[in-house]
């Protein structure tokens, strides 16, 4: 008995567990893999992506694809043969249009939640690994920004642009977006900060700047990267509740967001027009959740 | 006590950064306001000397961001451009928007609560992940969206409810909007009462209860619901001040008659000083209510500590 507890398989085995602990990563990954809502989900924010960069692939598909061209005389037909969406006010063919807008409202939710995490994660980093002054600097910015209720404040700032393209939009809800993920790489930063590793890494004589890219950065990613994904969804929300009230993107921009603006007033008689681009934005802010939830869940074990 | 003033100091920092933040973005970008003023014939130029002492538009920067705030404490919101305040357009709509906030809030107290401790209770069965899929559902599809859908299914279609107005007066005007306004919170509400009622059923205080025979009716409902809703409240109390700006889209869609609407209409007449002033008064709002939030839950749960 004795030796079998011994043996090598049962210290093999032993070593793996173990160095499975400290991977946490990998572990996290397995763990993952075996969720069929994270493969699906995972997979649906790849289809949308490829169809918010190469439209053209799926445009074509029933018809000519070409969402600028319309035919006055088929105005906000419903779907008909060749035009599986129908067409809008204009005559445009929906489906193309639909399929054309998932580039601008990916792309304002990709470009303000990528801009507002650049800027956690220097702030984060710098409030986290700095002095007390510099924290409490930046707690009170964050405090500032955070006191805005995002859609509101977005109103203000939007309000005084006279032009607003997906750049600009983007840029507005960024401003409103990096406090929330600001504390979170701050709280991750900190936590890393204390581990033993850093304080050894310190001891040998690393500089600060080493010590944030090799060690710190690397671990306070992953909270944030989830809380991101999150927040894309909520900004392509948000880009369509700004561009419902009028301080939104404007044409020739495509987004969902102006499609459903657009569609508020014929809904009752053309109800195909709010459903179909408000089906594909539900859809992509469902998933875009969704998948983040099923990867922090994986991550917290408390959860479990 | 120290953390009481140390708050107070905090929040008036925020104060200055917020009412500064909104004075530089619409006061000092370029575009001369008295010009806009006039439209396409110039004005007199005694008649802009005028109207630019009136509003201190001459002054060095920080002296008008002065007058501004000298103003605001008065009250004053600004006026629009037609000259009536802002403050006094916006006095007889409190009610109407309260009352849609309030009645929005309630349900998602009730509604939150009672899906998240039902996923609790049933964690990991089919019932749980309905719930997670049908509150983040809720939470994706557009506020506008959502109205637009219930007023012509539930208001035109079936007649449930009065379509717009508030001619029936609270609760039956209030209702279909307020659960407009509602369904957006519900996943973060319920998400959150779920995790604290799971991590609550393990605690050894229930073990105890149920060792001593307690029914689990009065265990969950008593032991476990009490300690599982303090996070639950805070979350509440500072949703109810993002609520009244989630009421601007549902009020200008059912047509009520509140501050939502006000702002509502002010952006689509391009009305700018309008829109200002209404934010601003919104966003001041969001900020007492999340400092009194603050010092309520200390009161109530003294294991927060703050020192």
């Amino acid at each position: 008995m004795t030796d079998a507890a011994l043996s090598p398989e049962k210290l093999g085995a032993q070593g793996t567990s173990t160095e499975a602990s400290y991977q946490a990563p990998q572990g996290t990954w397995h763990e993952l893999r075996r969720r069929p809502v994270f493969l699906l989900t995972g997979g649906c924010a790849l289809l949308l992506l490829l169809l918010a960069a190469a439209p053209g692939l799926f445009a074509g598909w029933f018809g000519h694809g070409d969402p600028t061209v319309c035919e006055l005389g088929h105005s906000a037909e419903g779907p008909a043969p060749g035009h599986p969406f129908g067409y809008d006010v204009q005559g445009c063919d929906l489906y193309a249009n639909v399929i054309h807008g998932a580039g601008a409202s990916l792309g304002v939710g990709l470009l303000a939640t990528g801009l507002g995490l650049a800027v956690a994660l220097v702030l984060g980093c710098l409030a986290g690994m700095a002095g007390r002054i510099v924290d409490s600097v930046i707690a009170r910015i964050t405090d500032v920004f955070l006191g805005f209720p995002f859609l509101l404040g977005a109103i203000v700032v939007l309000n005084s642009f006279t032009t607003r393209d997906v750049p600009t939009v983007a840029g507005v809800l960024a401003l409103f977006g990096w406090p929330t993920m600001t504390r979170v790489v701050r709280a991750s930063v900190r936590s890393v900060r204390e581990a033993d590793y850093v304080v050894m890494a310190r001891s040998l004589g690393a500089s600060q700047w080493f010590i944030v890219r090799r060690h710190v950065l690397p671990n306070a990613l992953t909270p944030v990267l989830v809380l991101a994904t999150i927040t894309v969804g909520g900004v392509i929300v948000a880009e369509a509740a700004l561009t419902f009230l009028g301080v939104g993107l404007q044409p020739p921009s495509i987004s969902w967001g102006l499609q459903l603006a657009g569609a508020q007033n014929s809904f009752q008689t053309h109800p195909h027009l709010l459903i179909f681009p408000g089906l594909f934005l539900s859809f992509t802010v469902f998933v875009l959740i969704t998948f983040g939830d099923t990867v922090r869940d994986a991550l917290d074990p408390r959860g479990r | 006590m120290t953390y009481l003033i140390r708050r107070l100091l905090e929040a008036l920092l925020v104060f200055f950064g917020i009412s500064l933040v909104i004075y530089a973005m619409t006061y000092v970008l370029p575009g001369d306001p008295i010009a806009a003023l006039a439209g396409d014939r110039p004005l007199a130029p005694s008649v802009a000397r005028a109207l630019r002492e009136q509003h201190h538009l001459d002054d060095p920067l920080l002296v008008q961001y002065g007058h501004y705030l000298a103003g605001l404490f008065h009250g004053d919101l600004g006026t629009d451009f037609s000259g009536r305040s802002v403050a006094e357009q916006m006095a007889d709509r409190w009610p109407v928007t309260l009352k849609l906030a309030l009645t929005a809030w309630g349900i998602e107290a009730v509604v939150g609560i009672g899906l998240g401790v039902l996923a609790a209770l049933r964690q990991g069965t089919w019932t749980d992940r309905t719930v997670l899929a049908f509150t983040i559902g809720a939470t994706s599809v557009p506020v506008f969206v959502l109205a637009y859908t219930a007023q012509v299914v539930l208001g035109v279609r079936l007649g449930w409810f009065p379509v717009a107005g508030n001619t029936d007066g609270w609760p039956t005007s209030y209702l279909l909007p307020a659960l407009c306004v509602a369904a957006f919170g519900l996943a973060s509400v319920s998400r959150l009462v779920r995790a604290e009622v799971i991590e609550n059923l393990r605690a050894d205080y229930v073990r105890t209860a149920v060792a001593k025979g307690l029914s689990r009716r009065r265990v969950v409902g008593v032991h476990v619901l009490r300690n599982s809703l303090i996070p639950a409240v805070t979350y509440l109390a500072i949703d109810l001040g993002y609520l009244l700006g989630g009421t601007v889209i549902i009020e200008g869609v059912f047509n009520l008659p509140g501050i939502g609407q006000l702002l509502f209409q002010a952006i689509r007449a391009h009305a700018g000083p309008t829109v200002v002033g209404v934010s601003t008064a919104l966003i001041l709002i969001f900020l007492a209510v999340s400092v009194l939030v603050d010092l309520l839950n200390s009161l109530l749960d003294p294991r927060i500590r703050h020192d």
